[in-house]
């Protein structure tokens, strides 16, 4: 009988070696594709009942947190400060997924990214909450002075530390309450959910880097650095004509000064005075690969590389889109006809030129933290891009000096600090406009870029950038900086 | 005496270290899922650790008694399955935990009560057919009118009272017996070919009457109690066990063809039969219907990975019924495939130590009875560990030791205990024949 039971021995090993293969299979070669197969809500549900970390700005206002509730998810995910911070945090609901900050460090607040370490096992019995907390870069201060500022009408503000990319107020109208989202009650989030959605003003939209506006003569910035970097112009030469109009090549239609006023000269004097008819004739002097690869060095045609989901690229046409339309080139060379920008993409050119040329990679976590504390980790500064050599940065930056000095944005002034900033009104068609106001201060050594853009504003004059958004910059840089 | 003999010293001192070494993990596991469902100690911590340790050491004590020389691996293995199937019942079902605390102390005492009724194997032997007699009646037993209970759509369970249970469990170890000592009796003649067909010789057409009956059996308990698992599990030890008395390959030849042609009637006839099988096949083409189970036990081996969730931070109450027969899935999601290769390594561990008490047992009929009773334990774990793996179609029923229910904890324990005792024997007579040995050398000299 001996052999049979050795028989009988090996096929029960047979066995248990084919199911040993069968569990490799389901629990490490075809986990991925089973954990992600859409029958599968387990990992959606487990992360709605399990602990999740908090968000807090950097000056120590809690903006998301977990509190437990009695219900099936036992913990309900709470926004204090409501539609003010609704565009950096985003949501966490079980309806809608998640956005936002709850989208881009999910693991970082579920603990999940320290789970799989096996160095922490110990910290399974000594501690077994997992879950992080994120601070922001952000500060609850700069951003209610940014909102504020906005004071209802649509637009953003956008601050950005140019030194190292830290964004420090993110704002814009309108905005919506994340708390009705990440409620427990489905019908009432599906409801919230639809008018949201149905609301004219777009207000789950964040516009500071989702949405895209004719940057209008704010971008005279990128063209002016593009053609000191590229040496088509000098601060002294090519001096151009005063002019009202511009006759385009390929054209009957010239281009116009707003309200038909006459400039001209070297650079520094039209970009004090924001002059279109010499920056149209700059953008056909540099040509169509100049310019547009000038406007890629600022970023233009990147999705920028910030912590946070589906952000926007702004958009310069290709070199080819000009070939048979000069007229094009002109405009675009005045940020208008083709080209679109997100309020941030402008604040990055702002950051560029205040950062001897170099942007520095956007970001609005600062640090994670563990429940003691202690930080995990901390954001390192990284370059996204050199925009144009440092003495390009400077030339630029002494030419927006003279903006706020005596030109189109003396409203940014602040006495003691020296601004340098550059409006922009872009025209829409539609007989309003995007105003602009793109700023850094100090300018011997800045520590904060903005860009406010205020949508479809009533307006006819240059000037109305400096009117609009220059003010709500100063105020924003101010707080910044400390100053009174 | 036996008791002084160094090997069997060594036996029960390796048993007592590797018991240790269960009720240790066992403690610790219940410890970590209390901490990973609610962050705090659970409060019954210290009376529950003293039950562990009178359980532990009571069944070792008395095998230290009662059967001193026998395999030092199986009960400290059944341990630590029986501590973390507990821990598991604990965490998913905590309305049911106290009951399972309450089987196990109620298995170790059978388990004792058996190794004291049963002082030597061949005891056994001589109740044969009543032994018979009670293991036919017990499996029919969920079939009476009054007593019998539907419970998931199959005809399993006894209610007495207050208490239910699943008669079929104890009846499949009293029948092993039966079909050990039957087989014995009657391998000369069922080994004897006596006429050819096909080529092979088949024994007489009267002999196969054993064989018919257990077939008509389990195809009685496919049809009317509707348990798939019992079903194959009964017919694959009958015909592995008649295999092995007679050393008759056709047997295997003839249970296969008649395995195929019940398999084949009932997939034709009996809807849940076509419906297991067509889960198996395909179950997302159900998934959220027949398929649902399966699926989310899949889903649940994924979920843990290499690591697992860790204890008490899975989801698995996801999971229909997880912790009868799917516990092995909540093994698989909380502690990963460490975890469910660690239990497959156990159950290999047992059938290993069974199939060499099998192995080294003198008495053919005791030989048979351990193969037997080993096979109920290897073919059962394989039969719901495949299961719910998908591996096979999925049959209900338990894991042995790990999964929750009386019935099934006191048969296993049962089950466990007449290993031992046949191992015992042999370590006996090996010491007897070893003094014998001694004293022929002394008289020589």
């Amino acid at each position: 009988m001996n052999s049979q039971i050795r028989t009988l021995g090996i096929v029960l090993m047979v066995l248990f070696s084919a199911l040993f293969l069968q569990l490799n299979n389901l629990q490490i070669f075809s986990a991925h594709r089973l954990n992600n197969h859409p029958a599968n809500t387990r990992t959606v549900v487990r992360d709605f009942t399990q602990p999740r970390g908090s968000i807090e700005t950097a000056d120590g206002v809690l903006v998301a947190e977990s509190v437990n509730v009695d219900d099936a998810f036992e913990r309900q995910r709470r926004y204090p400060e409501g539609a003010l911070f609704a565009h950096i945090t985003g949501y966490f609901s079980f309806t809608y997924g998640t956005e936002g900050v709850e989208r881009t460090y999910n693991d970082a607040l579920t603990g999940r990214d320290r789970q799989i370490t096996l160095g922490r096992l110990g910290d399974i019995l000594l501690d077994k909450d997992k879950t992080a907390n994120v601070t922001l870069t952000v500060s609850k201060s700069l951003q209610q002075i940014a909102s504020d500022g906005l004071a209802g009408r649509k637009g953003s503000v956008v601050a950005i530390d140019p030194r190292n990319g830290n964004i420090l107020a993110f704002a814009d109208y309108p905005s919506y309450d994340p708390n009705v989202l990440a409620s427990h009650n489905q019908d009432e989030v599906r409801k919230a959910w639809a008018d949201l959605n149905a609301d004219e003003g777009r207000p789950l939209l964040p516009r500071t880097y989702r949405e895209r506006y004719f940057p209008g003569s704010s971008f005279k910035v990128v063209t002016a650095a593009t053609a000191l970097a590229s040496g088509v112009a000098t601060l002294t030469q090519p001096v151009y004509p005063v002019l009202t109009e511009l006759p385009l090549p390929q054209s009957t239609e010239p281009l116009r000064n707003f309200g038909g006023e006459a400039c001209g000269g070297a650079l520094p004097e039209i970009l004090k005075v924001s002059c279109n008819t010499a920056f149209a004739q700059l953008g056909l002097d540099m040509g169509p690969q100049a310019l547009a690869a000038g406007a890629n060095q600022f970023g233009f045609n990147k999705v920028p590389p910030i912590d946070l989901p589906f952000g926007a690229e702004s958009a310069f046409p290709d070199p080819s889109a000009f070939a048979r339309d000069k007229p094009a080139l002109a405009k675009s060379a005045i940020g208008q006809q083709d080209v679109a920008a997100t309020p941030m993409e402008m604040a990055l050119v702002a950051a560029g030129i205040a950062n001897n040329g170099v942007i520095m990679t956007p970001h609005v976590m600062g640090e994670v933290r563990d429940s003691k504390a202690d930080v995990l980790e901390r954001y390192e500064p990284k370059p996204w891009l050199q925009a144009v050599p440092p003495e390009v940065a400077h030339a630029v930056r002494d030419m927006m000096v003279g903006v706020v000095a005596a030109g189109t944005g003396t409203a940014a002034q602040i006495p003691g600090v020296t601004v340098a900033g550059k409006t922009g009104t872009a025209q829409t068609g539609l007989g309003t406009s995007h105003t602009w106001f793109i700023a850094f201060a100090p300018a011997e050594a800045p520590r904060v870029a903005v860009a406010v853009m205020l949508e479809n504003q009533p307006s006819a004059s240059e000037f109305t950038g400096g009117a609009v958004a220059a003010p709500i910059a100063r105020n924003v840089i101010a707080a910044a900086l400390g100053a009174p | 005496m036996i008791q002084r003999d160094p090997v069997v010293a060594v036996r029960r001192t390796t048993e007592l270290g590797l018991m240790v070494m269960a009720g240790v993990i066992t403690a610790g596991a219940y410890v970590l899922a209390a901490l990973g469902r609610s962050s705090s100690l659970p409060a019954n911590l210290v009376p529950l650790l003293l039950i562990i340790l009178a359980l532990l050491v009571g069944a070792h004590l008395a095998v230290r008694r009662l059967a001193p020389g026998a395999d030092p691996l199986l009960l400290p293995i059944a341990g630590l399955l029986n501590g973390v199937g507990y821990v598991f019942v604990a965490r998913l079902r905590p309305d049911l935990a106290g009951f399972q605390s309450m089987w196990t102390v109620i298995g170790v005492g059978a388990f004792i009560a058996t190794l004291a009724l049963v002082p030597r194997t061949r005891n056994i032997e001589r109740f044969r057919y009543t032994l018979a007699l009670f293991g036919i009646g017990l499996l029919l037993m969920p079939l009476l009118p009054v007593l019998g209970q539907n419970i998931n759509g199959s005809r399993l369970w006894v209610r007495l009272g207050p208490v239910t249970f699943q008669p079929g469990e104890l009846s499949k170890i009293v029948l092993v017996v039966f079909f050990a000592s039957y087989l014995v009796e009657k391998r000369e003649l069922l080994s004897m070919g006596t006429h050819q067909v096909a080529g092979l010789w088949l024994p007489e057409i009267r002999h196969l009457g054993p064989i018919v009956l257990a077939w008509s059996f389990s195809l009685v308990i496919m049809f009317f109690e509707k348990d798939l698992g019992s079903s194959l599990l009964f017919f694959a030890l009958f015909i592995t066990m008649l295999w092995v008395a007679t050393a008759r390959g056709v047997y295997l030849g003839i249970g296969g063809v008649m395995f195929a042609l019940g398999s084949f009637v009932a997939y034709m006839q009996f809807g849940h039969v076509r419906t297991r099988v067509e889960i198996w096949l395909n179950p997302w083409k159900v998934a959220n219907d027949a398929g649902y189970q399966i699926i989310q036990a899949l889903f649940a081996f994924a979920a843990g990975g290499l690591a697992g969730a860790n204890l008490g931070q899975g989801s698995p109450q996801r999971i229909p019924a997880v912790a009868t027969d799917f516990t092995f899935a909540a093994i698989g999601e909380e502690l990963g495939l460490l975890g469910t290769v660690a239990v497959v390594v156990c159950f290999l561990l047992m059938v290993g130590a069974g199939l060499r008490i099998a192995m080294r047992a003198e008495p053919p009929f005791e030989k048979l009875l351990a193969t037997g009773l080993t096979a109920i334990l290897g073919i059962q774990s394989f039969i719901i560990m495949a299961g719910v793996t998908r591996l096979i179609p999925l049959t209900g029923i338990t894991l042995p030791f790990i999964s929750y229910g009386g019935s099934s904890l006191i048969s296993n324990y049962i089950l466990l205990a007449l290993l031992l005792r046949i191992s015992d024997d042999q370590a006996q007579r090996a010491a007897q024949a070893a003094v014998g040995q001694d004293s022929t050398q002394l008289g020589a000299r």
